[in-house]
Order: structure tokens, then C-alpha cells, then sequence
């Protein structure tokens, strides 16, 4: 979608502003609500896609205004609402008014060293890849109502095929609860001057992680 | 956009609401039955004292010290850093990209806020901001100044958008004066704004 999510190249947002010593969390509900994630991802309800499609539905507005674990908090109420494990009224109250469902698997503390690790997102090809390392490609200008990991700046651009990823889950299905439909996995570079004109700092080069129904030869 | 709604300016009233807010999603969570708040406390301690850049530093340094290591490393980030040991398991995808006189990477997520959580830790609130995912992918040189960093003239800038599971970590230069150090020694010198490409290794008399 093409939300307030999708930021690069934006102008107005002013300096970037390192926080010296900055601590890892800035109060304690920060940490739960980042825990509180990490445990309801661990139960296998949703996938990371439908997560992320989660963040990019709030309003644009409150998108801007809340910090980043506001932002994760807000997102877990409405999913787990969305999902049908919790009622608007019990967050109202404070306390479960009604039994929980039942889940798949629960995080239990002995487990937590286990589940830090990021899982794989490869997944067996069902046809070889189209593109090779070397190809000049155009990305699609697709504008997608739902959650898309090729961003605004890069649609309709012609780069070049840097190397090849694998097979990975396609977040554009996963996001909205299509399956893996796994695609093909490429880092796509582009000239500055492609993406951003004549104006464009003649030393810059970007790429992005590119999907290949992203993707078109050139 | 004024300051005050930066995400890293926290306001009071933010604070107690969400406070009050994450109390309460909580137990409606644990009253249901779906989480364990033990198993809550264990995830902030391990984020708060276990996870962080000095794993991210200890890969640098090695690759500094080791050239068949920093082949592999760059070959393929996962499973070089596995075969390190420092951690139980790595996860997938993981790729190290190397700073050379000609090139300086950078890696921003303009999406969202992917980052190798495994080599360096939870993300610092300005990567996750509005002004770093705006400007990273096409004023980088401006970001750069923001952190205080020049680079020599010449220098080509390369920057990685993390648009998808892949995960990168920038592989600082060595700074000269060097010669000898122990991989301790020199995973000192590695700060976590060097291994994102928003700043370079410490020199020798910083450290």
C-alpha cells in the first residue's frame, strides 16, 4: 500500500539525531510490549508479513505521532482483535471477560533462548530463476492496496541484477493470508541519477531486496 | 515536522497512558492464556544484557584478523558467523558487505526498521525515525554530516535498503596504527554506528 510507512526519499523530516548512550529501552512498557510481540509471534498465528501489514494500516497521522513500540503496542491490540482472541471490551476492562482459544504452542521461559534466532524464509523454488547476476531490469510500477516490499522511490526504475537471494517466502501474499508463494529473491542497484535525477549526488548507488514478480527485463 | 514528534522524544502523558495501556493488554493476554509474563521478563533481560553490538564487533575484528574468515564471512554472512561460535545458532540470511577506500555502505530499512538484531542488537530509535528513512536512500552525504562523519572525496556511497528477510552488516575499514592489535583489542574499536555505515571504527588514540 502506498501508506506514510513507505518513507524513502521523503523531504521535511528534518536531522537525524543520535541519542548518545542511548539505552536499550526507554521505559519498562517498552520492553513488555517488544516481549509481548516475540511471544505472540512465537505461537504461529500470524505470519512477520502480516505484522508489518499491521503497522502500515494505522492511521497515517498516528503513524507519525507515536513512538516506534506505540506503534508495536496499537498494532498487537488490533490483531489481536482483528484475529478474534481478544475483545475491544476486554482491553476496555483490563481482564478476559471470556476464555481464551486455543493456540498452536505458548512461549514458556525455558524456551525463550531458543526462539531469539530468526527462522529461514527459504523455500523450494518451483521454477528456476528468470534473471541472472548482470541483467538490467525495470521494476513494475504496481501500486498495490495491500502490503508490498517494493518501495515508492524504486517503481518503475532500471537497475541491475547484483546477485541472487534464493527462494523466499513473498511477503505480498504472506502479508494478507495467501501462503508462502514463494518467489525468487534478487539485489537489484540503481544509479542515484535513476532514482532521484539530475540533482542526484553522482557517487550514490542504491539497491533494494527485490522480489521477481517485481521485477521485468529492461 | 516540529521535534516533539520525533519518536525519540517521549512525552509524559505518552508514557502513563501506555503505562497504563501495556498493563492492560498484558493481562488480557496472560488471562487467556497466551503468553506466560516469566517468559516476558526473560525476553527483556536477554535483549537488555545479552544481545547487542559487541557480538557484531567480535565478527569485525576477527575479519580484520583472519583473511580466510573474512572471506567467508563475505562469501556467506550466516554461516561464517555460525562456524564463529558466538552465538547458539545464527539465523538465515545474513550478509556482510565490506568498506573499501572506493565504496562506504550504508544500510537503512525505508519500510520498516529491519535490522541484524542477532550481530547488533535492538535497532537505536534514530534508525527506526522518520529523518533516517527519508534521507538515507538519497542524501546520504547529509546523513553522514548529521553523525559528524566526512568522507574523503571520492569515496562512492553505497546504500542497502533492507527490503526484504536478508539482513546486512557493514564490514568497517581497519583503521591504520593497528598492526598487531588482538581481535579483543580491535573488536574495541568497532562501534555499532560503523557496522550500519553511519560512522567508521574508532582510531586507535579514541580508544
Amino acid at each position: 500500500m502506498d501508506g506514510i510507512h513507505d518513507m524513502g526519499g521523503m523531504h521535511g523530516f528534518g536531522k537525524v539525531e543520535p541519542e548518545p548512550n542511548e539505552p536499550v529501552f526507554h521505559a519498562p512498557w517498552e520492553g513488555r510490549t517488544l516481549a509481548l510481540n516475540r511471544a505472540l509471534g512465537y505461537t504461529g498465528i500470524w505470519t512477520i508479513d502480516q505484522t508489518r501489514y499491521g503497522i502500515e494500516r494505522l492511521p497515517p497521522d498516528v503513524y507519525l505521532s507515536s513512538s516506534y513500540y506505540r506503534k508495536w503496542e496499537i498494532r498487537l491490540e488490533n490483531l489481536m482483535v482483528e484475529f478474534g482472541l481478544i475483545g475491544a471490551d476486554e482491553l476496555k476492562a483490563g481482564h478476559a471477560l471470556r476464555p481464551g482459544k486455543p493456540l498452536k504452542r505458548k512461549l514458556m521461559p525455558a524456551d525463550v533462548p531458543n526462539t531469539l534466532t530468526r527462522g529461514s524464509y527459504s523455500r523450494p523454488a518451483s521454477a528456476p530463476a528468470r534473471f541472472k547476476a548482470g541483467d538490467r531490469v525495470r521494476t513494475k510500477n504496481i501500486h498495490p492496496q495491500t502490503h508490498t516490499r517494493l518501495p515508492r522511490y524504486a517503481r518503475g526504475k532500471v537497475g541491475m541484477v547484483e546477485a541472487l537471494r534464493g527462494c523466499h517466502v513473498y511477503p505480498d501474499t504472506a502479508a494478507i493470508g495467501q501462503g508462502d508463494n514463494p518467489q525468487w529473491l534478487y539485489t537489484v542497484l540503481f544509479d542515484g541519477r535513476e532514482l532521484w535525477g539530475e540533482s542526484s549526488d553522482p557517487s550514490l548507488k542504491v539497491s533494494i531486496e527485490a522480489f521477481e514478480p517485481y521485477i521485468e527485463p529492461a | 515536522m516540529t521535534h516533539e514528534h520525533d519518536d525519540h522524544h517521549e512525552h509524559a502523558s505518552e508514557l502513563s497512558e501506555m503505562q497504563l495501556r501495556v498493563r492492560a493488554l498484558e493481562t488480557v493476554l496472560a488471562e487467556k492464556g497466551y503468553i506466560d509474563p516469566k517468559a516476558l521478563d526473560v525476553i527483556v533481560e536477554t535483549y537488555e544484557t545479552k544481545v547487542g553490538p559487541h557480538t557484531g564487533a567480535r565478527v569485525v575484528a576477527k575479519a580484520w584478523s583472519d583473511p580466510a574468515f573474512k572471506r567467508a564471512l563475505l562469501e556467506d554472512g550466516s554461516k561464517a558467523v555460525a562456524a564463529f561460535g558466538l552465538m547458539n545458532r545464527v539465523g538465515d540470511h545474513l550478509i556482510a558487505v565490506e568498506n573499501t577506500p572506493q565504496t562506504h555502505n550504508m544500510i537503512v530499512c525505508t519500510l520498516c526498521s529491519c535490522y541484524p538484531w542477532e550481530v547488533l542488537g535492538l535497532p537505536p530509535v534514530w534508525y527506526k525515525s522518520a529523518p533516517y528513512r527519508s534521507r538515507a536512500v538519497n542524501d546520504p552525504r547529509g546523513v553522514l554530516a548529521d553523525f559528524g562523519v566526512t568522507l574523503p572525496a571520492g569515496t562512492n556511497i553505497r546504500v542497502w535498503d533492507s527490503t526484504a528477510e536478508t539482513r546486512f552488516i557493514v564490514l568497517p575499514m581497519r583503521p591504520a596504527g593497528t598492526e598487531g592489535w588482538s581481535e579483543e583489542k580491535l573488536a574495541g574499536l568497532v562501534t555499532r554506528d560503523s557496522m550500519i555505515g553511519t560512522g567508521l571504527a574508532k582510531n586507535p588514540k579514541e580508544a
